[in-house]
C-alpha cells in the first residue's frame, strides 16, 4: 500500500503538467485542479488508516542529498493531519478552478497551478517525513510555493508587500527549526526522526523554545503573527483558505511531533502554552472585529482560534503535569476537535469570501451588502459558517469551545494556587473572546450580505456557478455533521493523544459516562434543528393565517430612505473599538479640517495598524536597518569592488586550510 | 415525568404575566390603575392573528431572528430548575450552553436588524452584542461561584439551594453575585434604568430599537421571547436568593410562581423608582457588575 505515494506522485506529476500547458488556461486548470482532485481523493484512504491506527506504513529510499534520506512514514499524528490536508486541498481545487478562471485574460493559469499542487504535495510530505533533512526541504518547499501562490497578483503594491513580509517570517521561523533540528541530532549523530534520543531537561527547554519559536511563526502564534493577516487576504481565496484552513495548522503539527521527542513534558509548558494561547485569542478577535477587509478580518480570527488551540493543549499538558487526568483529557479532546473545526470553518468562510469577491468585485466591506439576495447559496453556507466559528451551538464550534471550558472550569474547581487562579479568570476571558467573536461576525455577516448594497458592483453581484458552491455546501454539511457526532470523533482521537502524550482518553470516557455529556451535547444540537424547526413552522403558519404585505424599511417616517444611511462595518464596531478598547489598540485617525469659510470636502481617514507590529517589530527592524546602514559602503557598485571581495574571500579560505592543517600536524 | 410536563407548562404559559405583574406595579406608583394583569397575553393572541409586512429589502434572515430567539430561549428555560425541582435537561457543563444559547438568539436577532438596512436597527444591534461583551464574563464569573460553592458544573446542582443566602462563609459572595444577576437581568431584557423597553424613537435603545421592523406574529414571537428571557434569568436570580423548597411538589410549584411574580414586583418598583441612565453609564455598570462577580470568585479562593 503505498497510495501516499500515489498520491505525492499524482500532484507533482499535475503540477508539471498544469505548467506545460500554461498556454492554455482551460488545459492548464483541469491538468492543475484535476490531478489536485485525484492526488487529494487517493491520499485521502491511507490517512484515515493512519488516523484509525489501522496501517502503519512506511517507505525509505536512499537520497544523494548530504544527510538526507527519503524516509516517510504515516501513524496516528500524521493521519490526523493528512486528513484535512487531502480533504481541503481538494475541495479548494475544485472552487479554485473555477474561481481562477476569472483572471485568464490577463493571467497565464499554468504557473499558479503549478505552485498549488506543489503546495498540497508539500503539505503532504512534511506531515509524512521522518527525517529532519527531507522535513525542511519539504519545509521550504511548503514556504516557497505559499509565497509564490500569494503573490499572484504581483502587479498589485500591497499583494508584494503582503508577500515579502510572509517569505522574511517564514525563513526567519525556519532558521529557528534547523537550530533544533541539530540540537536534537547531536546526540545521536544522525538526523532520522525514530533515533533522536530523549534530551536532558535543560536541552529539552531549548529544544521546546526553539520549537515554539519556529513552529509558533508558521502557526501564528502572538506575537509572532504579524505575517499572517498581511498573507492572507493578498492570496487568491482558495489558497488562503488552506493556508488558513491546513498551513498554519502544520505549525501545530510541527510542534506536537517535537513533543514526541522531548518525552513527558516540563511542568511550565503549560502554563506558558496556556498564556500565548490567551494572548492570541485576545488580540487575535480584537483586530478581527475592527477590519474593513473582510478576508483580512477572517486572518485575524484564525489568529484567535490558533490561540484558543495551543490554549486547550496548554490545558491539557498542565493536566498532565499536574496529575488532574480529566483536565488533561478535556484539554486534549478540545484541542484536537478544534483543529479539525477551524480547518473547516475557517476554509468555508475563506471559499465564501472568495465567491462574494467573485461574484460583487472587492472586498471591501464598505462597498459590499445586500448580497445574501443576490447569492443565496453563497450567503446561506457563509451565515452558517459564522454562526459556528462564533462557536455558537449547534454547529461543531460551539463543541470544541464547550470542551475548552469545561478543561477550564474543571481546573479552576480542582486546581490549587495560582493555577486555579489563572483558570478561573480565564472563563471570564474565554466568555469576552466569545463575545467578541460574535460581534466581529455578525459585523461580517451583517455587513456583506445583508441590507442594501453599498456599491454599483455589489448592486450587479451575481450567484457563483456551481463548482464554486459545491464546495461551500459541502463544508457547512460537515460543520453540521461534526456537531451532531462529536463523540465519534474524539473517540477517534483516543490514539493520537495516547501517541503524542501517552495519555488515554479514559478518564474522560469515565467522566463522559457519569453525565455522558459528549453524547448529551449532541442530542442538544439535535434538539436545537428540532426546535427551530418547530418555532419556524409555527411561525410560518401564523404568518400565513394572517396575510403577507411587502414595503420598505420603516426609517421612522423619513420616506427616501438610502443605501448609505446604513450602520457601517467601522460604525458597527465603533462603540467597542474607540470606547472599551485600551488606548494603544484604538485605530489611529487623521482629520484634516477644513478652514475655508464656505463648506468644502474635508476627509478623514482611519487605519487599523497591528499593535504588536507597530510596537514591537517596526522599531525593531528599523533600528536594525540604520546599523545594516553602516555596512553600504562594501556595495561600490563597481565590478572591480566584487572581483576584490571574491579574491579575499579565496585568498581567506586557503590561509584557513593552510592553519587547518599547521595545526593539525602540529 | 409529570414534573417535565409542569416545567414546559409553567415556562410556556407563566412568562408574559410577569410583565403584567410589572405594568400593574408601574401603574399603581405613578397613581394610575393600569391596564389589565392579562394584558400582555391578550397583546400576544392578537399579534399572532395579524398580518405581516415584510420590507423588501429583507431575507430569510430577518425572518429567522424572531424565531431563533424564541426557541433559543425555550431550551435554555429547560436547563434551569424552577422550585426545587430539577431541570428536565441537566448535565455537567449545562451551564455553557445556557449562555451560548442565549448567544446564539443574539446573534440573529442582530442579523435581523442588520438586514432592514436601517440605520436605527443598525445602532440598536451595534450597541446589543457590544454590551454583551461585558455582561457575558459577568454572568460566567457568578457561575463559577455558584460552581465552587456546589462543587458542580451542572445549574441543576448549582442552583439546587444547598448553599442558601445569609448563612456561611459564602454569604458576601453570594450577595456579590445577586447584585451582578441583577444588573444583567436588567440590562439583558432591557429595563429601566439601562433601557426602556415602552419607547421605540429615542436613541438610548439598545434591545428594542432591533426588533423595529418586526409586525404581526413575528412580533409576537418577539414579545413572547423577551418574556420568556425575563423569566428565565429571573428564575435563575430567584434561586440563588430565595432557595426555598416546599415539602409538597405542588406547593413547591406554586412557591416558585409566588416568588417570579415578587421578583416582577421588585423590578416594577426599582423601574418606578429610577430614571433611566444616560447610555454612556450602560457598560460602566457592567463593568461593576463584572468585578462584583469576580470579587465573588476570588472571596471564596483560599
Amino acid at each position: 500500500m503505498n497510495m501516499i505515494l500515489i498520491a505525492l506522485v499524482t500532484l507533482f506529476c499535475g503540477g508539471v503538467l498544469a505548467l506545460v500547458f500554461n498556454r492554455s488556461s482551460r488545459w492548464a486548470t483541469i491538468l492543475g485542479a484535476g490531478s489536485a482532485v485525484v492526488g487529494c481523493l487517493v491520499g485521502l484512504w491511507p490517512a484515515f488508516q493512519g488516523l484509525l491506527g489501522g496501517g502503519v506504513y512506511s517507505f525509505r529510499m536512499p537520497w544523494a542529498v548530504p544527510g538526507g534520506e527519503f524516509y516517510i512514514r504515516l501513524d496516528a499524528l500524521s493521519g490526523f493531519f493528512l486528513i484535512p490536508v487531502f480533504g481541503l486541498s481538494a475541495l479548494a481545487s475544485v472552487f479554485g478552478g473555477n474561481y481562477l478562471l476569472a483572471y485568464r485574460d490577463r493571467k497565464r493559469l499554468g504557473a499558479s497551478w503549478f505552485f498549488f499542487n506543489f503546495f498540497v504535495a508539500s503539505m503532504a510530505l512534511v506531515v509524512v517525513a521522518r527525517q529532519a533533512v527531507l522535513f525542511m526541504v519539504a519545509w521550504e518547499i511548503m514556504s516557497l510555493a505559499a509565497f509564490f501562490l500569494v503573490t499572484f497578483e504581483h502587479e498589485k503594491k500591497d499583494v508584494r508587500v503582503a508577500g515579502w513580509i510572509y517569505l522574511i517570517a517564514s525563513h526567519l521561523g525556519a532558521a529557528f527549526l534547523l537550530a533544533m533540528f541539530l540540537l536534537l541530532g547531536r546526540a545521536s549523530g544522525s538526523l532520522d526522526f525514530d533515533t533522536f534520543p530523549v534530551p536532558g531537561s535543560i536541552a529539552g527547554a531549548v529544544i521546546f523554545l526553539l520549537a515554539l519559536i519556529g513552529f509558533g511563526t508558521k502557526a501564528g502564534l502572538v506575537p509572532l503573527h504579524v505575517w499572517l493577516p498581511e498573507a492572507h487576504p493578498a492570496a487568491p481565496s482558495h489558497v488562503s483558505a488552506l493556508m488558513s484552513g491546513v498551513m498554519i495548522k502544520l505549525g501545530l503539527y510541527g510542534l506536537l511531533r517535537v513533543l514526541i521527542f522531548l518525552g513527558p513534558p516540563a511542568a511550565w509548558w503549560g502554563p506558558m502554552l496556556v498564556v500565548i494561547g490567551f494572548s492570541g485569542a485576545v488580540l487575535g478577535i480584537s483586530f478581527a472585529l475592527c477590519q474593513r477587509d473582510l478576508k483580512r478580518a477572517l486572518a485575524y480570527s484564525s489568529i484567535e482560534n490558533m490561540g484558543l488551540i495551543v490554549l486547550a493543549l496548554g490545558l491539557g499538558i498542565w493536566g498532565l503535569t499536574g496529575h488532574h487526568p480529566i483536565v488533561a483529557a478535556l484539554g486534549f479532546s478540545g484541542a484536537f476537535l478544534h483543529i479539525w473545526n477551524h480547518s473547516l470553518m475557517k476554509s468555508l468562510m475563506f471559499l465564501g469570501a472568495g465567491s462574494v469577491m467573485h461574484g460583487a468585485g472587492g472586498r471591501d466591506m464598505e462597498r459590499l451588502g445586500g448580497l445574501m439576495k443576490r447569492m443565496p447559496h453563497t450567503g446561506g453556507a457563509i451565515v452558517l459558517g459564522a454562526v459556528a466559528i462564533s462557536a455558537l451551538p449547534p454547529l461543531n464550534g460551539f463543541v470544541s469551545e464547550w470542551l475548552i471550558y469545561m478543561a477550564l472550569l474543571y481546573g479552576g474547581l480542582e486546581f490549587s494556587g495560582g493555577g486555579s487562579v489563572v483558570m478561573l479568570l480565564g472563563v471570564g476571558v474565554l466568555a469576552l473572546v466569545g463575545a467578541m467573536a460574535l460581534l466581529c461576525f455578525v459585523r461580517w455577516v451583517g455587513i456583506v450580505l445583508l441590507g442594501e448594497p453599498r456599491s454599483e458592483e455589489a448592486r450587479h453581484a451575481h450567484e457563483s456557478s456551481r463548482w464554486m458552491t459545491l464546495p461551500l455546501a459541502v463544508l457547512a454539511g460537515l460543520c453540521v455533521l461534526t456537531a451532531l457526532f462529536p463523540g465519534v470523533l474524539v473517540t477517534s482521537f483516543a490514539g493520537v493523544i495516547n501517541e503524542v502524550f501517552g495519555f488515554s482518553l479514559e478518564p474522560l470516557q469515565q467522566a463522559m459516562t457519569d453525565s455522558s455529556a459528549l453524547t448529551v451535547l449532541s442530542g442538544v444540537n439535535a434538539v436545537i434543528w428540532a426546535l427551530l424547526g418547530l418555532v419556524a413552522l409555527f411561525s410560518i403558519r401564523a404568518r400565513r393565517r394572517g396575510g403577507v404585505a411587502e414595503d420598505s424599511t420603516w426609517s421612522c417616517g423619513y420616506l427616501a430612505p438610502l443605501s448609505s444611511m446604513q450602520y457601517t462595518g467601522q460604525s458597527f464596531s465603533e462603540m467597542m473599538v474607540s470606547r472599551l478598547f485600551l488606548r494603544s489598540f484604538r485605530p489611529k485617525m487623521r482629520v484634516v479640517a477644513t478652514q475655508a469659510v464656505f463648506p468644502v470636502a474635508g476627509k478623514m481617514t482611519t487605519s487599523y495598524p497591528d499593535t504588536v507590529s507597530r510596537v514591537v517589530y517596526q522599531p525593531m527592524f528599523t533600528w536594525l536597518a540604520g546599523h545594516f546602514a553602516r555596512m553600504r559602503w562594501l556595495q561600490q557598485g563597481k565590478i572591480q569592488f566584487y572581483m576584490l571581495y571574491f579574491v579575499v574571500v579565496l585568498l581567506f579560505a586557503f590561509a584557513w586550510q593552510v592553519v587547518r592543517h599547521w595545526l593539525h600536524y602540529e | 415525568m409529570s414534573q417535565v410536563f409542569m416545567h414546559i407548562f409553567i415556562l410556556l404559559l407563566v412568562p408574559p404575566l410577569l410583565l403584567g405583574v410589572i405594568g400593574k406595579t408601574k401603574a399603581l406608583f405613578g397613581g394610575r390603575k393600569g391596564p389589565p394583569l392579562l394584558q400582555p397575553y391578550y397583546d400576544l393572541i392578537r399579534l399572532f392573528q395579524k398580518g405581516t409586512v415584510f420590507s423588501t429589502t429583507t431575507t430569510w434572515v430577518f425572518r429567522a431572528g424572531p424565531v431563533v430567539g424564541l426557541a433559543t430561549t425555550l431550551l435554555a428555560g429547560m436547563l434551569i430548575p424552577f422550585g426545587g425541582h430539577g431541570a428536565p435537561v441537566s448535565f455537567a457543563g449545562d451551564m455553557i450552553l445556557f449562555a451560548y444559547l442565549f448567544a446564539l438568539g443574539r446573534f440573529f436577532t442582530a442579523s435581523a436588524a442588520l438586514d432592514t438596512g436601517s440605520a436605527f436597527e443598525g445602532m440598536g444591534a451595534a450597541r446589543e452584542v457590544t454590551f454583551s461583551c461585558l455582561a457575558e464574563p459577568a454572568l460566567f464569573f457568578c457561575f463559577l461561584v455558584l460552581a465552587k460553592l456546589s462543587a458542580s458544573l451542572s445549574l441543576t446542582t448549582m442552583l439546587s439551594g444547598t448553599c442558601p443566602l445569609g448563612t456561611g462563609v459564602e454569604a458576601p459572595a453570594l450577595v456579590l453575585v445577586a447584585a451582578s444577576l441583577f444588573v444583567i437581568l436588567l440590562v439583558e431584557n432591557s429595563r429601566i434604568p439601562f433601557d426602556d423597553p415602552n419607547t421605540h424613537l429615542e436613541l438610548t435603545m439598545i434591545h428594542e430599537v432591533m426588533v423595529l421592523d418586526h409586525s404581526g406574529p413575528a412580533l409576537g414571537l418577539i414579545q413572547y421571547g423577551a418574556a420568556m428571557k425575563l423569566f428565565v434569568m429571573g428564575s435563575v436570580l430567584l434561586r440563588v436568593v430565595a432557595p426555598f423548597a416546599a415539602p409538597s411538589a405542588w406547593a413547591d410549584w406554586g412557591l416558585f410562581i409566588l416568588g417570579m411574580l415578587a421578583l416582577a414586583v421588585v423590578i416594577g418598583v426599582v423601574e418606578s423608582a429610577m430614571a433611566r441612565f444616560r447610555m454612556v453609564f450602560v457598560p460602566t455598570f457592567l463593568v461593576a457588575a463584572c468585578l462584583l462577580s469576580a470579587f465573588g470568585v476570588i472571596l471564596l479562593l483560599r
